[in-house]
């Protein structure tokens, strides 16, 4: 391996040329100059806020929190993991070629590309207890009233899992896709041939050549899905009575009630969690 | 014969019955929106799926900013404009030099800046905030677009700089050896080999980028709240605070800022798509 990565630098004239060092270290200042004053400072003093012991004591005392952290768990395990086989799913749907899947597809892709606000705000609407359409129509064909949807919190943080879910599912439905198109079709001509059912041929073929990417994939939806304050905030606030919170609002609810150590202090105790899969993500993709 | 015909309709059977739910899915909160777009006041929740007297009247509501809410709607609108595209182009003049140092010129530690930078991309992007906004405010930059488009940039950039460091190290070396021999500056080879052959990937991560920003909620939210500086999203959040809000001017005002970003998008597909998901697929 590290002879193999030797070899194109070897065979490469040294380049010792001057001018090449010099325009190549100024070319990369820009970008490190971001990442210190923007990334590396703030994580920096993040975690000098986040020092004193207290701010623990304080974050464990908080009801909130402790329902938070159950919270946030339910929502990695299952949205993740129900959006990942959705989008394996999909992925053998959008791959066979109709003109209407065509279609389909290029309006699929649609929650991905358009802001969450407006949509995120169109769903909660459409659960308004009193006029939402969900309920008008309840009330239209029984006559009785439909359920107050956002102030069960259980039903309240369904709801921002599908939300997460409608949001995010294009986006691993089409890196699922590419990674299906990338295997060769005479696998599975030459599996017809010899009689192989749908099962069979994914279960042999399809899943040996996407499992990496399957798995990369669903840790990879797990870091960004400790980061998605838009599902929850939007839709729920985190309410009723704070019982819908995941980490990531629960941080900034925190920040905007001006108790920056707490809020430090929440992300920190997630850091267990996040950092190991980053370093696994950092050497994936480092390759 | 016939068993094949009928092999193709129970095939095709199946299909639609998979197609049609995933289109409603995806459809129903924004035709949801679109029917409160063209609904008079009080029958957008009628339950009917096309209202009996569709109307344009929001939309001159919203143009014509008839409505306190919407006080300041071309400005935020032209706030949104402005951060995207300055955020867009930051971010592809950064990345495109940092990825042309590390992939062609292989500066040395490049390998480190690269990985600094898939570092930022797999931060959680709510667990950044809360010390972002903190610095900001000690740099001073809180309230002012420059916090937003730097905090934007920050974020789009590793991700841009991956991406096109992936598409660069496709390109051949020999390439470069060849101008070299010729008697090319690092500059000569960037502006007259490199940008050319890298257009589509830069078209992407462009896209990628401006869209990034435009849509963006959370740290617009955090780090601008002056009603003339901040952008249609925070607009569209400050609905949310008032239980007499005018629903239907805030779906077509959501419906209205959401129609850029999609229409960039289809402009673009084949370059998003492609650039996008190959550096996926290789890992």
């Amino acid at each position: 391996m590290s002879e193999s990565a030797t070899l194109p630098s070897a065979v490469a004239p040294a380049r010792t040329s001057s001018s090449w060092e010099f325009w190549g270290r100024w070319l990369v200042v820009p970008y490190l100059l971001i990442f210190l004053v923007f990334v590396l400072y703030p994580v920096c003093y993040g975690l000098w806020l986040a020092r004193h012991p207290e701010s623990y004591v304080k974050l464990f005392e908080d009801p909130i929190f402790f329902r938070t952290a159950v919270n946030t768990l339910v929502f990695l395990v299952v949205a993740i993991n129900v959006k990942m086989v959705l989008a394996l799913l999909l992925s053998g749907f959008f791959i066979q070629t109709r003109w209407w899947i065509k279609i389909i597809s290029a309006l699929f892709i649609l929650p991905w590309a358009v802001p969450s606000i407006p949509t995120i705000l169109s769903v909660r609407f459409m659960l308004n207890p009193e006029w939402g359409v969900i309920n008008s129509t309840i009330f239209r064909m029984t006559g009785l009233d439909g359920p107050n949807w956002l102030n069960d919190p259980t039903l309240a943080l369904t709801f921002s899992m599908l939300m997460h879910i409608w949001k995010s599912l294009p986006f691993w439905t089409l890196i699922l896709l590419a990674g299906r198109m990338a295997i060769p079709s005479d696998q599975y001509e030459a599996a017809s041939v010899d009689g192989a059912t749908t099962w069979q041929k994914f279960r042999f073929i399809t899943w040996p050549s996407m499992k990496t990417l399957y798995l990369t994939s669903t840790l990879l939806s797990m870091i960004w899905t400790l980061g998605d304050f838009n599902s929850v905030y939007l839709l729920t606030g985190g309410g009723p009575a704070d019982l819908t919170h995941v980490l990531a609002t629960l941080g900034i609810r925190y920040l905007r009630l001006d108790q920056v150590d707490l809020a430090m202090a929440s992300i920190v105790v997630a850091l267990p969690l996040v950092l190991p899969l980053v370093y696994y993500m950092m050497k994936r993709l480092s390759k | 014969m016939k068993r094949s015909f009928l092999k193709t309709v129970t095939t095709e059977a199946k299909l639609l019955l998979i197609g049609i739910p995933v289109l409603v899915w995806t459809l129903v909160p924004i035709y949801h929106m679109f029917l409160f777009a063209i609904s008079a006041r009080d029958s957008a929740t009628s339950g009917r799926l096309w209202p009996q007297e569709p109307t344009l009247q929001n939309f001159d509501f919203v143009f014509h900013q008839k409505h306190f809410y919407l006080d300041h709607f071309w400005i935020q609108m032209g706030n949104s404009l402005l951060i995207a595209l300055t955020v867009g182009f930051l971010t592809l003049l950064i990345a495109t030099c940092a990825a042309f140092a590390i992939s062609r010129l292989k500066v040395r530690g490049g390998r480190t800046v690269m990985n600094l930078a898939l570092f930022t991309y797999f931060i959680p992007a709510a667990f950044l905030a809360v010390p972002m906004y903190k610095t900001m405010g000690l740099y001073g930059l809180l309230n002012s677009q420059w916090a937003l488009i730097l905090a934007m940039v920050t974020i789009a950039s590793p991700y841009c700089i991956w991406v096109l460091k992936q598409a660069s190290d496709k390109l051949p070396y020999e390439l470069d050896e060849a101008a070299r021999m010729d008697g090319a500056s690092p500059m000569q080879l960037f502006f007259m080999v490199y940008l050319p052959l890298m257009v589509p990937s830069l078209v992407a991560v462009g896209t990628y980028s401006l869209l990034l920003a435009w849509n963006e909620y959370l740290y617009a939210f955090l780090l601008l709240s002056n009603d003339k500086s901040v952008t249609v999203a925070v607009a569209l959040g400050n609905f949310l605070s008032a239980d007499d809000s005018p629903w239907e001017l805030l779906m077509t005002t959501g419906l209205i800022y959401a129609m850029p970003p999609a229409a960039i998008y289809y402009t673009f597909k084949r370059y998003m798509v492609s650039g996008l998901t190959s550096g996926a697929v290789k890992s």
